[in-house]
């Protein structure tokens, strides 16, 4: 199971009928038990080039080839739940062959268990995350993406969050492509990154990280992230990396 | 509490008005009520009722599935949209006397042409608000169900509905206020029974008790309808939302 992706150009035509290049060549392939990570500033095209991924989007130059009839678990750069349904059935409609056994461990690591019957409208960012992911991780899913699951939380909550993702992932044979700004969260999740250029968006440089996530220590991931921020300004980092 | 005491306000108004316009003009409560008991015992006065609520419900369930069909299909097919567009028009212009007139004309005074008018002339305020809902469905949700590879069925039931409950309830809301009043036009203009028949015999005869009587336990199924069947309907829709304290 591989995902191919070669995408040459998308633009977007503005209502004025101007052209607007969101990206400009982008191309890479991810094998399954990969966590590729798309490393790029706000607005450079990553979400854009998520929904081309998984299908939602056919107006764009290029190819992409994904395992035919994958299961696709998708986590919105926002959670997109069912407001009239609670935590429980948003999870339960998209997959109806999930076992309880399942959807119980999936809610105990995901700290949902208090808040089945919670409906989305009384959850907050992070909890409406947490359901979001639960949906994904229910449908058993061949082909991951997970669009800045970690963004506008407070420090601890994400770190918290991003560990509780690493262990869903670890253990699964997924193609996994999570997107990000945040250059620590990457180092932390992926196996290969590919960092972005800003709109519209270019892969400037591949890194693989070979060590396992399990085994990676605070300082090899400092060394690492700051190697990346130095690629990616130019200069050293001012980011302070303890 | 506050309903019963409001009640009770509007019967003592009731009651001094007809002091002072006479009994000719206003009957009391009482001689209505005696009229309306006797209407109940020969058994007329449920025939009617229910002949009209008969009619109500077919034509009320004819133009909101009619409506809602139309108007989802023109929020969502551009063409359809286009082409449904100056019917609509039309027929939101028309008024509802002229409708019933020439439904009568052209298919006789018949159930049919009865039932056929009233559905019209609640229809298009149906596929109008309806056409609102469909075209202010969530794009997001939409996308979220075609990656989760949704059933056609689940999505519907489960994405769409829920998103244009809002806006059947309130076509239906509008629609059976509408509804109310056009059938009794419609049964005043040509049909042998019904509730609108009856007041058009009272009026004839200036039997005023008896039109009081018609009149009121019409509005008092209305009001029965609409606090047993449309409130707990609209409430139980609106179960999800976070309530305001
Ligand atoms: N449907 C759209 N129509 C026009 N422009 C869009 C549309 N969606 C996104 N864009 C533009 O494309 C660029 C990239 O957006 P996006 O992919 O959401 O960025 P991000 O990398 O932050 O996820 C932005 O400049 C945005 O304004
Ligand atoms: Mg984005």
């Amino acid at each position: 199971m591989r995902l191919e992706v070669d995408i040459a150009s998308k633009t977007f035509k503005s209502a004025a009928g101007e052209q607007h290049d969101v990206i400009a060549g982008v191309a890479f392939t991810l094998d399954a038990g990969e966590v590729g990570v798309l490393v790029g500033p706000s607005g450079c095209g990553k979400s854009t080039m998520l929904r081309i991924l998984a299908g939602l989007d056919h107006d764009f130059q290029g190819r992409v080839s994904r395992p035919a009839g994958a299961r696709i678990g998708f986590v919105f750069q926002e959670p997109r739940l069912l407001p009239w349904r609670s935590v429980e059935e948003n999870v339960r409609l998209v997959a109806p062959l999930a076992n309880e056994a399942k959807l119980s461990a999936l809610f105990e690591i995901l700290e949902l268990k208090a808040h089945r019957n919670h409906f989305p409208g009384e959850l907050s960012l992070g909890l409406a995350r947490r359901v979001a992911l639960a949906r994904a991780f229910a449908i058993e899913p061949e082909f991951l993406i997970l669009d800045e699951p970690l963004a506008s939380l407070d420090v601890a909550l994400a770190a918290r969050l991003r560990d509780e993702i690493a262990m869903l992932i670890g253990g699964r044979s997924v193609i996994t492509l999570l997107v990000t700004h945040d250059v620590d969260d990457a180092v932390r999740l992926g196996d290969r990154l590919f960092l972005l250029s800003p709109r519209p968006a270019r892969v400037l440089a591949e890194l693989p990280i070979r060590t396992p996530r399990s085994k990676r220590g605070d300082a090899e991931i400092a060394a690492i992230t700051l190697d990346i921020m130095r690629r990616i300004n130019g200069a050293p980092a001012e980011r302070d990396a303890s | 509490m506050p309903r019963l005491l409001s009640f009770a306000v509007l019967l003592a108004t009731w009651w001094i008005g007809s002091l002072f316009a006479g009994d000719a003009k206003l009957p009391p409560p009482p001689t209505v009520l005696t009229v309306m008991i006797a209407e109940a015992r020969s058994g007329d006065l449920f025939f009617h009722l229910g002949l009209t609520l008969a009619r109500v419900t077919l034509a009320f369930t004819l133009a909101m599935s009619l409506g809602a069909a139309i108007g989802y299909l023109m929020g969502r097919v551009r063409l359809a949209d286009r082409l449904g567009d100056p019917w609509l028009i039309l027929l939101l212009n028309l008024p509802a006397l002229v409708v019933i007139v020439l439904a009568y004309i052209w298919a006789g005074l018949t159930e049919v042409a009865a039932i056929a008018a009233i559905a019209i002339n609640k229809l298009p305020t149906a596929v109008v608000t309806l056409r609102e809902g469909a075209r202010a469905l969530e794009a997001a949700l939409d996308e979220m169900a075609t990656v989760f590879a949704l059933p056609r069925w689940k999505k519907f039931r489960h994405v769409i509905l829920p998103q244009l409950s809002p806006y059947i309830a309130a076509a239906a809301r509008s629609g059976l206020s509408l509804v109310w009043k056009i059938v009794l036009v419609a049964e005043l203009l040509g049909r042998p029974n019904g509730v609108g028949f009856e007041i058009g015999v009272a009026f004839q005869l200036f039997d005023i008790p008896l039109l009081l009587a018609y009149s009121l336990s019409f509005a008092a199924v209305v009001l029965l309808i609409e606090t047993l069947l449309v409130q707990p309907f609209e409430a139980r829709l609106s179960r999800w939302r976070p309530r305001a304290a």
